[in-house]
């Protein structure tokens, strides 16, 4: 693969502010990051956690308006797009950037064949003829592998089982080549059986095609192995941010140590009590002071209350093995655990 | 299919009955008498009675009931017992293509103006233009329909002068004559209806502008008008079709308000003035008529949502 300086996406200090009746909602509040050509990064964090509006925003799909302010900036192949007109935004979106929706239930309009998804998409940003569209759609759906491809262009949404779905979503993102896709708890849905083929479609898609993927997922086992790098979420900021191998090796962060335990061990005996993270994510209408994972922090100290922890670059520890320029680490904790406090349960697939 | 038209048939011959029989039992409660209406006030009760006799109303009221279903189902709709005495066949293909063409005018303007409306005001839901038209149409609905066309004739015929004022131009004599003079009246149905229209309309589209699948389109690079129309509006529109459904049928029957403003000879005028004589053969041919209207545009409307919601379709074959 080519490997052009500039990132395809930057993110700098990306806050997204909803106002409401109770007061401003800070669901993403302050969150950098960058995804290579080609990479795959996955964002990961409980329900509420800002993981899905920081997608959303990131694409521009949420923007500044009449309740909502977003600031900071997302760089995209060097677009600015929240500086663009809204306009020259949608253009962006379907060539740029493709979204995979969650729930394939209600991402698809009920009253819309399958195939009129498709080529609408692909007509309104490629230059080509209704049977052009029709032959890429066909193709489409083949390389996501639905049989029958010609007739179920002809079929509604509601005939399709839930898979199949995803799998027409998936090809509607794919449909303009995208450089970036954001898969947006693709499988959380579907059926586990059918989760892992969503799974492994994308993994091939995006390798297939080098495309850049942000997957958004609450399931750290669908990020394990399909991510290169992974950035944990927790109440709108980023607390640890890693190659996805370190990170599950040897967390850093209370809360990405407490994810992890949380994960049910296929070989943990019978009737062995799930370990959950107590409490919920914090209202972020009025978000803790100082660290907001303090309050659920089992390992807490009296100064985590105090100030906000930076997030901040990790030196590279002897156990894992690779170059220190390319460690790449970063944690926002007052007090970073040890990894040799915590045995990463399943080696290093997490799982 | 065959058995799913065997039994809409039965039951619009149920509901034919039903109206007629309803309709005959409620004017024999009602005063107006045929005999006053055609000797005029004044004469002797004897002379009243003998025409009565005459007319036939003196028999029970099943038996003339009786008689009147057996003459329609022959193909008979009576005579007016009033004069003139014509067929009231002819009576009602006169009146018919009046009201007709003012209902279908109407509905087709009240959509013309509300469609674009509730989408814009859907689009910016909660904001000025949304508050605007929600004010706009609420006054309009609470205002009496009588006052609107009194409104409407006082600045466009009389003080600018833009529509006519003299009788109905029958469609026959001439399109453009007929459209002047159809236009007013249509427009005072069509502001009513658009009123509605539009608020029934704004509301399921803010419901469904909030549906995933219309954030799916935006992330496709769909504009907003073409989300709107494409995506937005087919699964937004079930009240409002079968508001729209109902409406063809009420039109036809009770614009009378709007006819009398008008000095229009449409079905409303022929049923109230045959009702405050007793005129029943033409009050339940007209009602008959009207009633068939009503079963067959709603039927029409049930069959659309089919087309409306493709995941109804196999549930109803």
């Amino acid at each position: 693969m080519t490997a052009p300086t500039t990132p395809l996406l930057v993110v700098d200090d990306l806050r997204t502010v909803f106002h409401t009746a109770r007061g401003a909602v800070r669901a993403v509040d302050g969150v950098s990051f960058t995804v290579a050509r080609g990479e795959t990064l996955g964002l990961v964090g409980e329900s509420g956690s800002g993981k899905s509006v920081l997608g959303r925003t990131v694409m521009g799909l949420i923007a500044t308006g009449a309740t909502t302010t977003v600031t900071g900036s997302v760089l995209l192949d060097g677009q600015d797009v929240h500086g663009l007109s809204r306009g020259r935004r949608r253009r962006l979106w379907g060539p740029e950037v493709a979204m995979v929706f969650q729930d394939p239930m209600t991402s698809l309009n009920p009253v819309k064949r399958v195939g009129t998804h498709l080529t609408e998409t692909l007509r309104r940003h490629l230059d080509c003829s209704r049977a052009e569209a029709r032959d890429r759609a066909v193709d489409l759906l083949r390389q996501v592998g639905i049989p029958e491809p010609a007739r179920r262009l002809r079929q509604y949404p509601h005939e399709l089982s839930g898979g199949m779905r995803q799998r027409v979503v998936i090809a509607i993102a794919l449909a303009c080549d995208p450089r970036l896709l954001i898969a947006d708890e693709p499988t959380t849905a579907l059926d586990v059986t059918v989760q892992q083929q969503i799974l492994d479609l994308l993994g091939s898609l995006v390798e297939e095609r080098s495309m850049a993927m942000v997957l958004v997922s609450h399931d750290l086992g669908a990020v394990a192995g399909r991510t290169d790098r992974v950035q944990v979420m927790y109440a709108g900021r980023t607390v640890e941010s890693g190659r996805t191998r370190d990170v599950f090796a040897a967390p850093r962060h209370p809360y990405t140590e407490a994810l992890l335990a949380s994960i049910p061990q296929l070989d943990a005996p019978p009737h062995t009590v799930l370990r959950a993270i107590e409490g919920t994510p914090p209202d972020m209408a009025r978000p803790p002071a100082g660290c907001r994972f303090a309050p659920r922090c089992a390992v807490r100290h009296d100064d985590c209350a105090g100030a906000m922890p930076a997030l901040v670059p990790l030196s590279m520890p002897l156990s894992v093995g690779s170059p220190a320029a390319s460690y790449d680490r970063e944690v926002a904790c007052h007090h970073p655990t040890t990894s040799a406090a915590f045995a990463a349960p399943g080696g290093p697939d997490g799982r | 299919m065959l058995r799913r038209l065997l039994i809409s048939t039965l039951e619009l011959v149920a509901v034919l009955f039903l109206v007629s029989l309803g309709v005959f039992l409620l004017l024999s409660l009602v005063p107006g008498d045929p005999a006053v209406a055609l000797l005029g006030e004044g004469r002797t009760p004897q002379e009243y009675e003998a025409m009565r006799e005459q007319l036939g109303l003196n028999q029970p009221l099943l038996s003339r009931y009786g008689d009147w279903l057996g003459g329609v189902l022959t193909g008979d709709l009576g005579t007016s017992l009033v004069p003139p005495q014509t067929e009231v066949l002819d009576r009602i293909l006169s009146a018919l293509p009046v009201s007709l063409e003012l209902a279908v005018l109407g509905l087709v303007m009240a959509l013309v103006i509300a469609l674009p409306l509730a989408m814009w005001s859907a689009y910016h839901q909660g904001g000025r233009a949304d508050r605007v038209i929600s004010a706009a149409t609420f006054g309009l609905l609470s205002m009496p329909s009588f006052l609107l066309g009194i409104v409407l004739i006082a600045v466009l015929v009389n003080a600018l002068g833009i529509f006519p004022r003299n009788e109905w131009v029958r469609l026959g004599d001439g399109i453009g004559g007929n459209l002047q003079h159809a236009f007013l009246p249509a427009l005072t149905i069509a502001l009513m209806e658009a009123a509605m229209f539009t608020r029934i309309l704004r509301n399921d589209l803010v419901t469904t502008l909030n549906e995933d699948y219309i954030l799916a389109a935006r992330a496709r690079g769909m504009s907003p008008l073409r989300i709107m129309v494409s995506d937005a509006l087919r699964p937004s529109s079930f009240s409002l079709v079968t508001i729209l459904g109902l409406s063809i049928g009420r039109l036809v029957g009770s614009t009378v308000i709007v006819e009398y403003l008008f000095a229009l000879p449409g079905m409303g005028k022929l049923v109230i003035d045959a009702a405050n004589q007793g005129n029943y053969p033409v009050v339940q041919g007209a009602v008959l008529v009207i009633a068939l209207i009503y079963v067959a545009s709603n039927r029409l409307i049930d069959g659309s949502y089919g087309y409306l919601d493709p995941r109804t379709r196999r549930a109803r074959a």
